[in-house]
């Protein structure tokens, strides 16, 4: 039996400034070598769980507990997370004038290596990094030297997302709505770099709205997070079943 | 005329000397009537100079046995001056400038240059020998003359004066180091006089990388002939309080003028950039980028004035102020002065003051990158264009290389 990578129990998380509850008692078992899709309405708290379990300020966790790999992780920094194996594609990528792509993925990775104890790495290992991975999903290796994600079209920035999630090569991948805002093709080329990235010994947390992305990311389960919570977990068919129906019956099956 | 004489200037002087002659006895004579400024003056109204009035100074020649600056030159054409005496047996020129040491007995003009400041009337009548910098007519100079002022001893005074005569259709550029070693509250003051002639390019690259209990105020007065390009940049790295005025005279037409620069400062320093554009005349451009970082209790201030005359019609001019605060405790006073009396005129500025961006800091981190380091490259980011706009990699990198040492940023 693969082993549990993340441990997501009880979770209960607000926002700090205003003391309103997100999260509300949220469980989620990912083992390796695992597909987990999270489905569920807009501002139910699908992009506060990944943000929580990244570690992003202005949050408060008041129950409950994260573990990846055996680590706690609400003890650590967002970039510790990181170095343990943690990787989130956001939802909205921010833009950042002036530091480049490359520049910060070597920083990144050297100071992970250094996290781990392992050499830095080459400049001629890193660059050749660089082609196989931009390759993998055909971003522009314009668009991978230039300021992180300034100017990049909405489908430019999602794939660079993956990109540096390839480079960073983590455990865990959080991806928040990776697939909105790309064009059909984009999406079969995205979709197939998380395929390639996937192995016995990661997993991945697709967060979509749209059944279309596990055509081609077959998911080993499907859950709805609605309200903070995940109210209803099942296989790739539930997707199908959601798209159908919407999500109106499960939010009102609980008020029953 | 009878002379009110402060206590506070006599008590300042007591321990300088001034030069045996009577052009700079006479003035300074009337210097004892002269006060040191206060936050009451407009132009020094956020920079208090008690760190300078209220500090006994010494201008005695010493001139140490071990210096090294090699880490912060960037040319082979270079002079040094120490503690405001010219250090010929350690400087290195050759004949791409014309350069000549003048005592103030033969810089007759000296005494007449914005009479009424006392930094300047101060300069007039202590400094050593004066530093003339020809670039001749229709001559293009690859490589810099760099002046590198250093300070050595303690409470030090440092008189020194420049001038700068390019020639028509000349180009050339110069790089002004001024850094420490072993010094201690030591005081530069330096006036320096530029003229740019018809069709002149010529750029001043000046790197200020004092010792941390010293204080420096230094003026520029360019003055720019027609079709003529004058750019300044200044980088601003350490040094507990540091004044620079810029005053550029622009009067000739079709002539362009930048002025850039980058200051970082933390504990308690104070930087303060006046600068000052005369727009005399029509069809000129001007472009003016200051950035600031600034952490810890440190303080700046910025005052852009830029004058368009009346008759001096399609005048760009453009100015951006940027400043990012680091700490709660740092603060910066931003102030354009914008003076417009011509109609058919381009002016902008912007300012804008703010700290790092929070969701860039975590976009960062959440790659493996620890929050100091992504504050690194956010402050290189912001900072870095300043520093890539020199035209000159050698100036470039030697900032790059002193900022890490300094501050331990990466530009890489
Ligand atoms: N920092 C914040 N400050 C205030 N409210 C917040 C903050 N972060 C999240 N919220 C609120 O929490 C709720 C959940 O937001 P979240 O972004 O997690 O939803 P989501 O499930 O990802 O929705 P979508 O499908 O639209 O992306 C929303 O009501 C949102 O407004
Ligand atoms: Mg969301």
């Amino acid at each position: 039996m693969s082993k549990v990578l993340l441990d997501i129990k009880n979770l209960h998380a607000e926002i700090e400034d205003e003391g309103k509850a997100i999260l509300k008692g949220l469980n989620l078992t990912v083992k390796a070598g695992e597909i987990h899709a999270v489905m569920g309405p807009n501002g139910a708290g699908k992009s506060t769980l990944a943000s929580v379990v990244a570690g992003k300020d202005g949050y408060e966790v008041t129950d409950g507990s994260v573990n990846m790999d055996g680590i706690d992780l609400l003890d650590l920094d967002p970039d510790e997370r990181a170095k343990e194996g943690l990787f989130l594609a956001f939802q909205y990528p921010i833009e950042i004038p002036g530091v480049s792509n490359i520049n910060f993925l070597r920083t990144a990775i050297n100071e992970i290596r250094d996290y781990r104890k392992d050499e830095p790495m080459s400049a001629k290992e890193f660059m050749a990094l660089v082609r196989e991975k931009s390759k993998l999903v055909e971003l522009d290796s314009k668009l991978a030297s230039r300021s992180v994600n300034e100017g990049f079209s909405g489908g430019e920035k999602k794939r660079n997302e993956i990109f540096q999630m390839a480079m960073l090569d983590p455990k865990v991948a959080f991806l928040d709505e990776t697939d909105s805002g790309l064009d059909i093709d984009a999406l079969r080329v995205v979709a197939a770099g998380v395929n390639k990235l996937k192995s016995e010994n990661n997993a991945v947390i697709i967060i979509t709205h749209y059944q279309r992305l596990l055509d081609y990311i077959i998911p080993d389960f499907v859950h709805v997070l609605a309200d903070g919570k995940i109210v209803k977990t099942g296989d790739k068919s539930l997707a199908l079943e959601l798209e159908e129906k919407g999500y109106d019956w499960l939010t009102e099956e609980k008020t029953v | 005329m009878t002379l009110v004489l402060s206590e506070k200037m006599d008590a300042f002087l007591s321990e300088l000397d001034v030069p045996s002659n009577d052009i700079q006895s006479n003035v300074i004579e009337r210097v004892k009537g002269m006060d040191f400024p206060t936050t009451r003056d407009e132009y020094w109204k956020y920079t208090r100079v008690g760190k300078i009035s209220n500090t006994k100074f010494t201008n005695t020649s010493t001139t140490s046995a071990d210096i090294d600056v090699q880490s912060h030159l960037i040319s082979d054409n270079y002079i040094i001056i120490e503690n405001g005496k010219i250090r010929s047996d350690i400087s290195q020129i050759n004949n791409d400038f014309e350069v000549n040491y003048t005592s103030a007995t033969a810089v007759n003009h000296l005494v007449n240059l914005n009479d009424n400041d006392v930094f300047t009337a101060l300069n007039a009548g202590l400094f050593d020998q004066a530093i003339t910098i020809k670039i001749a007519a229709n001559q293009t100079i690859e490589k810099p003359l760099q002046l590198v002022f250093l300070s050595t001893g303690e409470r030090v005074m440092a008189n020194n004066r420049i001038l700068i005569d390019s020639g028509k259709s000349s180009a050339a550029a110069l790089v002004v180091s001024t850094i420490s070693q072993g010094a201690n509250s030591c005081f530069n003051n330096t006036i320096t006089e530029v003229n740019v002639a018809e069709n002149a390019h010529l750029t001043i690259h000046k790197i200020q990388n004092e010792s941390a209990s010293n204080l420096s105020i230094s003026t520029e007065q360019v003055k720019q002939a027609k079709n003529s390009t004058f750019k300044i940049n200044t980088f601003t790295l350490t040094g507990l309080l540091i004044r620079n005025n810029i005053n550029i005279a622009v009067a000739g037409e079709n002539c362009e003028t930048y002025m850039n620069g980058a200051i970082v400062s933390s504990g308690k320093q104070h930087v303060d950039n006046h600068t000052y554009v005369d727009h005399q005349v029509p069809n000129c451009y001007s472009n003016e980028n200051y950035k600031y970082v600034m952490d810890d209790h440190s303080n700046g201030v910025f005052n852009g004035r830029v004058i368009v005359q009346k008759d001096a019609q399609v005048i760009n001019a453009y100015q951006n102020n940027g400043n990012i605060l680091l700490s709660d405790n740092a603060s910066i006073n931003s102030k354009p002065e914008l003076e417009i009396y011509a109609d058919d005129v381009k002016c902008s500025h912007g300012s804008t003051t703010g700290q790092l961006d929070e969701s860039a800091l975590f976009y960062l981190q959440t790659r493996g990158i620890s929050l100091a380091n992504a504050k690194k490259l956010l402050v290189s980011a912001f900072i870095g264009e300043v520093i890539r706009s020199t035209e000159n990699e050698a100036v470039t990198q030697l900032i790059e290389r002193l900022l890490q040492t300094e501050y331990g940023w990466d530009f890489s």
